[in-house]
């Protein structure tokens, strides 16, 4: 492949009454990922395109966006694996009021991600020396922590289609892995937080997070812990 | 015109721990300025890990903060400030033992404690880590306990100027760009800490944000850089994309082998081996390369030698290297469970940067630096693997303190007609530059501009340097700069734009570009990353010193500052 097309979802607020698309043609190098693709259009092509990055390696989060018909890291994402006849076709997450171009406004995210206290909790001051943790404690929610909170699953989540008070699979991950920890001593009200129509009892496990998680995390199993959590308190309450 | 008591640019390791230690000492209006969300900052990146003698490894139990301050001041080449070692290293326990109180999740010994591996230049374990993701869980910890302040932040804003009259901070330029408007933010101090510069050159792990802005800022502003010529080559960037492979893979056992089948280290550090300081690694790869026992010496993208990790089986590389399998699965298409892993040395750290005191500040009253833009000096010609996480928090959360003590006990003087006519006349200035910058001919691409000086860089004032190349890479440089004239902003759109941001922060690439290669041509030895081939052998009768470079319209104007030497006195460096 010498070449290929990259079509790009433009929307610039200062001129466009609407989005419009546009197609660039690319030269193709081995090992061409899309960010590399989309940073070429910027220096070469279209000074004006607008996205996010930083790392371009995986692991800050920054690239999220919707490429050809999939949630993925512009970065992480080959050029090769996203083709569809010829073309990589690139469009902002979805859901999210767009700022500019592929930029969207990630504040109902964050924002969510804030409101499950997502810092550990500790009852009175901390010991000496490090509070014991075994590998097997850790390995309780040492998955979770690899949350880059790209974005992905929380704008591939049907449940959060037009609902943005639902805290979406990142904020509930996140209230998973501190429940989860040993050393937190916030579980009652991590799960007051939680545990109602807002939070886990609204994810439909479509699995969706799942499926578009870059780093392969499993939010779905972990909003079903806190059900079973959330269950098991109900009962213990009923006794 | 926005006021606040403390404000502090960059959203890392350094900059959170910085805010946090105002906040705690009772400052409440300390804002965070950043270009990104701090998540996204390169702190995120670092994979191997924290120093610290906590003691908890078997092999190292008689650990001591003298042990590692030992193997820090060696590690730099003797050109480390020992007073300031020896703060961080005292500090390095405590400030590891509060990241783990604020839910960092460490990786555990079997007995719960915090676990560590082997790094380079201490040959036994003192590196805490979180998987090979240390970085990662780090900055998140430090976000969250920076939210759980309600700590303000000025996200995605770039700071485009340091304000200082009369020798005193006034405030800084910001960019929102967001909306695209030029913000001047009033502050009673100011904190640098925007990382390093790794993006003036080819073949570098860092992110795609360092470009040493915040160093050029505070050059221009009058501040001297300190040591720039002290670049670190990483001696393992994947081939190709030059992401970081983990010193932590050479930890864990990994082995660095040429076409030969050979495990070359044997050669150039018969005892420490893999766990030889970077700088010596790095040498020995690309000696290796350059006398024909790499791969692919003439092929594009540079030699290789193999990192190889097959030996330590899957299931140790699936628990503590999860990363680097990740990594090469993206981004190389290969399972070093399987294949050894081709790698090059790769830019990775900037040792050097704007010159300030153990509390973190510089000689304008009321400004500060800390982590990887700013040189305490620590790290001198070397830094060792696991000092830099720890640098970060722990002169972050020192000057922080500090500032809050400064501001509290009344600061540097408070009139603020004066400061906003400061304020007010930096707006112009940055107006008229960026003004320039689109009535620019536009005969030249600042694209390859950027390209050229990387190469340029990594060519000439790289690992292997000497006279020759090095005047080259200054003229070549001054070149560029003539270029950068005929650069022009082709985009005028107020809402993110990034051709504004990348054109401007060009100008401050070239400069800090010109430090960095004056100050190595200027040192005619070879100490720690500084390897000059037509002066092989480190000189301490006559550069035993610091690095100043002042900004003057004709160029950088070097002094130099004695080493402060306190416990060890320089001694061959052998491993």
């Amino acid at each position: 492949m010498e070449a290929f097309n990259l079509k790009i979802f433009r929307y610039d607020p200062e001129k466009d009454a609407g989005p419009h698309w546009d197609t660039f043609r690319i030269p193709y190098r081995e090992g061409m990922t899309v960010l590399e693709a989309l940073l070429r259009v910027v220096e070469h092509d279209d000074p004006s395109l607008a996205m996010r990055y930083s790392c371009r390696e995986a692991i800050c989060g920054s690239c999220a966006m919707y490429i050809s018909g999939w949630y993925r890291l512009a970065c992480k994402t080959q050029v090769k694996d996203a083709l569809e006849d010829g073309t990589v076709t690139v469009s902002p997450l979805p859901h999210l009021r767009v700022i500019k171009d592929l930029v969207v406004d990630m504040e109902p995210f964050w924002r969510n991600y804030e409101r499950i206290k997502p810092y550990l909790i500790e009852d009175g001051p901390p010991p000496e020396r490090e509070r014991l943790q075994t590998p097997a404690e850790r390995a309780q929610y040492a998955e979770m922590v690899d949350c880059i909170l790209c974005g992905a699953c929380y704008t591939s989540c049907p449940s959060g289609v037009n609902n943005e008070e639902y805290l979406g699979p990142h904020a509930l991950l996140w209230a998973a892995r501190f429940y989860f920890d040993s050393r937190d001593a916030g579980k009652d009200e991590r799960l007051n937080r939680v545990a109602n129509e807002n939070g886990i009892f609204r994810c439909h496990t479509a699995f969706n997070c799942v499926e578009t998680c870059p780093k392969h995390l499993n939010q779905t199993e972990a909003i079903q812990r806190l059900k079973a959590e959330a269950v098991k308190k109900a009962l213990a309450l009923r006794r | 015109m926005l006021s606040h008591d403390i404000v502090i640019v960059g959203g890392g390791l350094a900059g959170l721990r910085a805010a946090i230690a105002a906040h705690d000492a009772g400052i409440r209006d300390v804002v965070v300025v950043s270009q990104v969300t701090p998540v996204r900052a390169h702190s995120v990146a670092a994979a191997g890990g924290i120093n610290g003698a906590l003691g908890n490894a078997e092999g190292g139990r008689d650990d001591s903060w003298e042990r590692h301050m030992y193997d820090t001041v060696k590690g730099s080449d003797f050109l480390a400030d020992q007073d300031a070692v020896e703060v961080m290293v005292k500090e390095a326990v405590p400030v590891i033992l509060e990241m783990e109180h604020w839910g960092c999740p460490f990786s555990r010994n079997p007995d719960g404690t915090i676990a560590q591996r082997p790094f380079g230049g201490a040959g036994f374990p003192r590196t805490a880590y979180a998987a090979d993701k240390t970085g990662h869980a780090l900055i998140h910890t430090m976000f969250q306990q920076a939210i759980k302040r309600q700590i303000k932040m000025y996200q995605e804003f770039m700071v485009l100027r340091l304000v200082v009259a009369e020798g005193e901070v006034r405030g800084i330029v910001a960019l929102d760009i967001l909306r695209g408007e030029l913000v001047p933010i009033r502050a009673r101090a100011v904190l640098f800490a925007t990382g390093g510069a790794g993006k003036i050159y080819a073949r570098s792990t860092n992110n795609l944000l360092n470009t040493g802005t915040g160093m050029a800022m505070a050059y221009e502003a009058g501040i001297p850089l300190k040591d720039m010529e002290f670049i670190q080559f990483h001696p393992t960037g994947l081939w190709g994309t030059n992401i970081l492979m983990t010193e932590g893979a050479r930890g864990e056992g990994g082995y660095l082998v040429n076409n030969q089948g050979e495990r070359f280290m044997a050669r150039y550090a018969p005892k420490a081996m893999e766990l030889a300081p970077r700088d010596i690694v790095a040498r020995s790869i690309q000696t290796e390369i350059n006398e024909g026992r790499g791969f692919n010496a003439d092929g594009p993208g540079g030699g290789y030698v193999h990192l190889d990790l097959r030996h330590l089986g899957r299931a140790k590389i699936m628990e503590r290297l999860p990363e680097v399998r990740e990594i090469c699965l993206n981004f190389a298409g290969l399972d070093p469970v399987e294949q050894p892993i081709p790698v090059q040395p790769s830019q990775h750290y900037t040792m050097g940067g704007i010159d300030v005191n153990v509390n973190g500040e510089s000689r304008v009253r009321g400004f500060y630096a800390a982590g990887e833009c700013a040189c305490v000096s620590v790290h001198g010609a070397n830094r060792l693997g696991g000092n830099s996480l720890l640098d970060t928090i722990v002169f972050g959360k020192i000057a922080g303190k500090h500032m809050s003590e400064f501001v509290q006990s009344g600061g540097r003087s408070r009139d603020a007609a004066a400061d906003e006519a400061a304020l007010r006349e930096a707006v112009r200035a940055v107006e008229a530059r960026i003004r320039a910058l689109e009535d620019a001919p536009g005969t030249e691409n600042g694209g390859d501009i950027r390209q050229d000086l990387r190469e340029t860089m990594f060519q000439k004032v790289g690992i292997f340097r000497d006279e020759a190349t090095l005047a080259e890479a200054i003229r070549d440089i001054r070149r560029l700069k003539e270029r950068y004239r005929n650069v022009k902003i082709r985009h005028t759109g107020k809402v993110f734009n990034l051709d504004l941001i990348q054109q401007y922060e060009l100008g401050g690439m070239l400069e800090v570009a010109e430090v960095i290669a004056a100050g190595a041509l200027a040192r005619r030895e070879s100490r720690g990353s500084h390897y000059r081939l037509d002066y092989r052998e480190r000189d301490d009768a006559n550069f035993l010193k610091h690095t100043l470079a002042f900004r003057t319209p004709e160029g950088p104007r070097l002094e130099y500052s004695p080493v402060t030497i306190t416990r060890f006195q320089p001694e061959a460096r052998r491993y």
